[in-house]
């Protein structure tokens, strides 16, 4: 069942639609409802591999749903530590729960002074509007 | 219904193969077959009823109104049906010397000739087999022609509309270059100030389809033309649209120097089901040079393949390309003459009326004029009734209709693209535009009945995420029969 | 007056609801210095019966020997009369791409029976609905190998048709590819030199039955190739699928080639098919269409178009290709002759093909003429020398109404003395009698 519409108030975002949850050196990181629903239900989790370096602003993966393609646009630069194998089976979870269960990769943060340049809740509203 | 496995039955046979009387030496151990393939065992009557009962669950121009746009699914003759089948060009094999094939090279030299006149530049290949072949060849040339003046690394961009269907892209990967995207205005051109910010020394070309996906004639053409050609640019004519314009202008003379034609479109060659097609360029002259060899040349009395191209980009498909494909258009354009003007004149006819009959009951993103396409919007039915592109198109089909194009151009939300062609009677416009009419009360209305669309087809709707999710792309033989 | 229903009245009623005067006023917006005000300059429109003698004369003027042994990947196999029958369906002929799977359940189940086939026939696990020919399937699987290995090499032997080989290195360009030849020697190609050239290549293509009629040394080839970390890509014939190993179960990522040999004339070069099937892994990363099974919402089983994500209309620059136009309705009429061999009818088909090549080149010697491949096991194909220019010796075996075969001399100048001979099982032993007869020293 595909989750309400929520925007939660401990992550930090990006105008790309992804968001991170940062965990002392690490992040937890994946797409917010916005990006789910405008995708539709998604069919396809093409992840990185454990270990890959991913750049703030590259893309580290993709997402697709039936009808569209979207690369994965990170907020953080860092190391993949692991790959939520849950999305990667069962790619809908993201749909259903988008911060929870449908989060996408773990890193361990290269640069955390990137958070600074993240949007807040409010500032990531803004965007949608 | 069953597939074709399902109705197998081991020892049912369909053809009978001759068996001289002579032994059949061994294969080599290590390379022979040890399982045989699970093709379907059914005698011929079975086969033939198999097909018709498939073919019965599928709609085509013959049974009825498919007015999709950028398609040009006009009326395919019977009678070329007829002449692909005549013994001198079905049994000629391609490798024959070319003294053997006299009347398939005069062919393909009289298309070539008309390939000319339509489009107003001088050098043809017919070798590649569908438009996007035509267009990747045709970004070919370009990158030989600027490497051949020695602009080959400076040049590495394609600018290309935000209106441009999917394959213009793609091609420009497959070329090597990196696509440059421009804006459409809103009056449905090119967004000519955005253009001179994009267009400079490391611009290789434009390429453009004119009339656009929108079905309008580009306003700003000759100021496109200049810039591109004052940068050393060269402009790539993408021939989709090609229906509009035949005998009224000619993209030689619009600027562009590169042209791709869709023979399944314009050229009335069958669509199959999803092809063949052929995609022939045209090319400037100056960049004849780099076309796929071999060319159809004239000699004396006669026609040779001249395989002496030494700055030809190579070969993009078998042989001298889909023959069987040329006859078909050929036929076609000899069937019209002169008068394929009145072709697309009677094309941009019908999709005037049907755009004007159309235009109250739904959005009309670009009020003006349209060619032989026009882009409508159900945004309207979307945001007051909950109506979608897409169930529009699904209740067309309760009317017999096959839905035009949807979701496209991209730029239009909830498109709905239509192109009548010009082998459609007034009676078939008008009763599709009554039903689409009726449609956009019926979104008013019974917005609820109109989502169970559509009704009576061999399947409702589909489920496509599941399709994509786990996809089956073959039958799996170990299941048992799933058949309903 | 060609097709269109257009009568004065109509035209005066349109006009009127549109607004304007004349038919010339709708193309206002094209500038007049694009406008063209000529006549087109084409020849004067036929009527059907004299458009049928026009084209009835140009079909004659084609030569069609009255017995041939050209093959060189065109092959003449006998087409039964239910693939014409089947072609002609309305239904089928003038169906669009189907995108609209409840308009379109006949052409979806045709294309998925199709690519069923096509992964029996050769061992793999997806097959797309068709690519343009047996040339072009090969640089559509360069473009994949490059995406997937990440490398920039292709390696491609020299016994693989001169054709495909010219398409593949037309369209590295662009992909950014190096192509590399692996020699034959003694008509194959030895696993070893693969081994050696496969080192940081992307894939490796091998045509098997080769050019030359010859059987490669398949699986060793296949392995090389893996050893090297470069994918397998065998390039193979539908009907010698009845007797061959499948390229899936000896160790190949991909396989493909021209479909023509199955259901389709030969009609000077086109329009035909080529097919390119692979192992699961390198399903996402296919070019070309493909039909997945699905359910309706009413639980009934049903085909759509699937993983369309791949394409350009929704990837756009990142496609796994350009490809929209294929080739089903070719695949179609394969689909049909397939069905109707069934796998005994195919079998018998491939033997007869070697059985009488064999009488062929038994034939031949005994009436003096050396195979050029004495060594080698071939399928359908052989090569033969003539003892002089093999150009010359076809012009003037064609005198005598048998058109010997394909002269290798036009793509590999060294072979000049030879021809390649090809034996379908619409030949006879009073044929090949007769060749011998007319080659003969």
């Amino acid at each position: 069942m595909a989750a309400a519409e929520t925007y939660p108030d401990g992550l930090r975002y990006n105008a790309e639609h992804d968001w991170a949850r940062v965990e002392g050196d690490e992040a937890v990181l994946g797409i917010t409802w916005h990006a789910a629903d405008a995708l539709g239900e998604l069919v396809h989790y093409e992840a990185p591999e454990v270990g890959t370096a991913i750049a703030k602003g590259g893309s580290y993966g993709e997402v697709e749903s039936v009808k569209a393609v979207s690369d994965l646009i990170s907020p953080l630069s860092g190391e993949v530590l692991e790959v939520n194998a849950i999305v990667v089976d069962a790619p809908e979870t993201v749909n259903d729960d988008p911060y929870g269960n449908g989060w996408l990769v773990r890193v361990r943060l290269s640069n955390p002074a990137e958070i600074e340049s993240l949007l807040d809740v409010e500032a990531y509203r803004k965007e949608l509007d | 219904m069953k597939l074709i496995y399902e109705k197998s039955r081991p020892g049912r046979r369909g053809l009978e193969i001759p068996k001289p009387d002579l032994p059949v030496p061994a294969i080599p151990a290590g390379l022979a077959r040890k399982t045989p393939p699970r093709l379907p065992e059914m005698a011929e009557p079975e086969v033939m009823r198999h097909f018709t009962e498939l073919s019965r669950r599928n709609f085509g121009i013959d049974i009825g109104f498919y007015p999709l746009g950028s398609c040009t699914m006009k009326y395919n003759p019977r009678v070329n049906e007829r002449l692909v089948g005549l013994p001198g060009f079905r049994d000629l094999h391609p490798l024959v010397e070319d003294d053997a094939a006299q009347g398939a090279l005069e062919l393909e030299w009289n298309l070539q000739e008309i390939l000319r006149a339509v489009t107003g530049l001088p050098g043809v290949s017919l070798q590649p087999a569908a438009g996007s072949q035509g267009e990747l060849t045709g970004l070919l040339c370009m990158r030989a022609y600027f490497d051949d003046i020695g602009e080959g690394e400076q040049r590495r961009k394609i600018v290309i509309p935000d209106t441009a269907h999917g394959t213009n892209p793609a091609s420009v990967t497959m070329a090597g270059y990196e696509v440059t995207p421009v804006k459409t205005d809103a009056r449905g051109n090119i967004d000519i100030d955005d253009l001179r910010t994009k267009v400079d020394e490391h611009t290789a070309g434009l390429m453009l389809t004119n009339p656009s996906t929108l079905g309008l004639f580009d306003e700003n053409i000759e100021q496109i033309r200049d810039i591109f050609h004052a940068a050393g640019a060269l402009m790539y004519y993408d021939g989709a649209n090609l229906n509009a314009v035949v005998g009224i202008s000619r993209p030689g003379d619009m600027g562009f120097d590169i042209v791709h034609i869709n023979l399944h479109k314009t050229f009335s060659q069958p669509h199959g089901g999803g092809g063949p097609g052929g995609g022939p360029i045209a090319v400037a002259a100056k960049i004849d040079p780099y076309l796929p060899a071999p060319v159809v040349v004239r000699d004396g009395e006669g026609f040779r393949l001249d395989y002496d191209r030494p700055k030809s980009i190579g070969k993009v498909r078998g042989f001298s390309g889909p023959f069987g494909v040329f006859v078909r258009s050929y036929a076609f354009m000899r069937a019209w003459g002169p008068g394929l003007k009145q072709m697309s004149e009677i094309a941009v006819l019908n999709a005037n009326y049907m755009r004007v009959r159309l235009q109250g009951a739904y959005e009309l993103p670009y009020d003006r004029l349209c060619m032989h396409e026009f882009v409508l919007s159900a945004r309207a039915l979307k945001r007051d009734h909950g109506i979608t592109a897409l169930d529009v198109a699904k209740r067309l089909m309760d009317f017999n209709y096959h839905p035009p194009t949807v979701y496209f151009p991209l730029v239009v939300p909830e498109a709905l693209m239509i192109e009548p062609t010009e082998t459609e009677a007034k009676e078939t416009l008008d009763e599709f535009c009554d039903a689409m009419l009726q449609i956009a009360r019926e979104a008013a209305e019974s917005p609820d009945e109109l989502r169970a669309a559509p009704h009576g087809r061999p399947v409702e709707r589909l489920d496509e995420v599941r399709a994509a999710r786990n996809p089956i792309v073959r039958y799996g033989f170990a299941r048992a029969d799933d058949d309903v | 007056m060609s097709y269109t229903s257009l009568t004065d009245a109509d035209r005066d009623a349109m006009l009127e609801a549109i607004g304007v005067a004349s038919i010339e006023e709708l193309f206002r917006d094209i500038p007049e210095a694009m406008r063209f005000r000529g006549a087109l300059d084409v020849p004067p429109a036929l009527s059907e019966a004299e458009l049928t003698r026009h084209m009835e004369q140009l079909a004659a003027k084609n030569v069609l020997d009255e017995v041939s042994f050209l093959g060189a990947g065109i092959y003449d196999h006998y087409v039964p009369a239910v693939v014409d029958a089947v072609l002609q369906r309305g239904e089928f002929l003038t169906a669009y791409t189907p995108y609209q799977p409840e308009l379109s359940q006949g052409v979806l189940q045709a294309i998925f029976e199709y690519q069923t086939a096509i992964c029996e026939l050769t061992g793999m696990d997806v097959s797309n609905a068709s690519g343009y020919d047996g040339a072009t399937v090969a640089a559509d699987v360069c473009f994949v190998a490059k995406a997937t290995t990440g490398r920039s090499k292709i390696v491609i032997t020299e016994a693989t048709n001169p054709q495909v080989r010219q398409v593949v290195k037309t369209f590295a360009r662009g992909f950014g590819l190096e192509v590399v030849e692996v020699p034959h020697s003694g008509g194959v190609t030895d696993p070893a030199a693969v081994r050696a050239a496969a080192q940081d290549a992307a894939a490796v293509i091998f045509q098997h039955p080769n050019f030359f009629g010859c059987l490669e040394q398949a699986p060793e080839i296949a392995a090389a190739a893996n050893d090297a970390g470069a994918l397998p890509v065998a390039h193979v014939d539908l009907i010698s699928l009845g007797v061959l190993e499948a390229p899936g179960n000896y160790g190949c990522a991909f396989a493909i080639g021209e479909g023509q040999s199955a259901g389709n004339s030969m009609s000077y070069g086109g329009p035909h098919y080529g097919f390119l099937a692979a192992r699961e892994p390198y399903m996402r990363r296919l070019p070309g269409r493909i039909v997945g099974e699905t359910v309706d919402i009413a639980g009934k089983r049903g085909f759509v178009l699937t993983l369309q994500t791949r394409e350009q209309h929704i990837r756009r620059e990142k496609a796994t290709s350009n490809i929209t136009t294929n080739q089903t309705l070719l695949a179609l009429a394969g689909l049909v002759h397939l069905s109707l061999l069934g796998p005994q009818g195919l079998r018998e088909t491939a033997e007869t093909c070697m059985a009488l090549s064999a009488y062929a080149k038994d034939r031949l010697q005994a009436k003096g003429l050396e195979l050029l491949f004495p060594e080698q096991a071939t399928f359908k194909e052989f090569a033969v020398r003539v003892g002089r220019n093999g150009r010359e010796v076809t012009r003037a075996a064609r005198t005598q109404g048998v058109n010997p075969g394909y002269p290798l001399v036009r793509d590999y100048p060294e072979l000049d003395d030879a021809i390649l001979v090809a034996v379908t099982e619409r030949r006879t032993v009073e044929e090949i009698d007769r060749l011998a007869e007319v080659l003969a020293p």
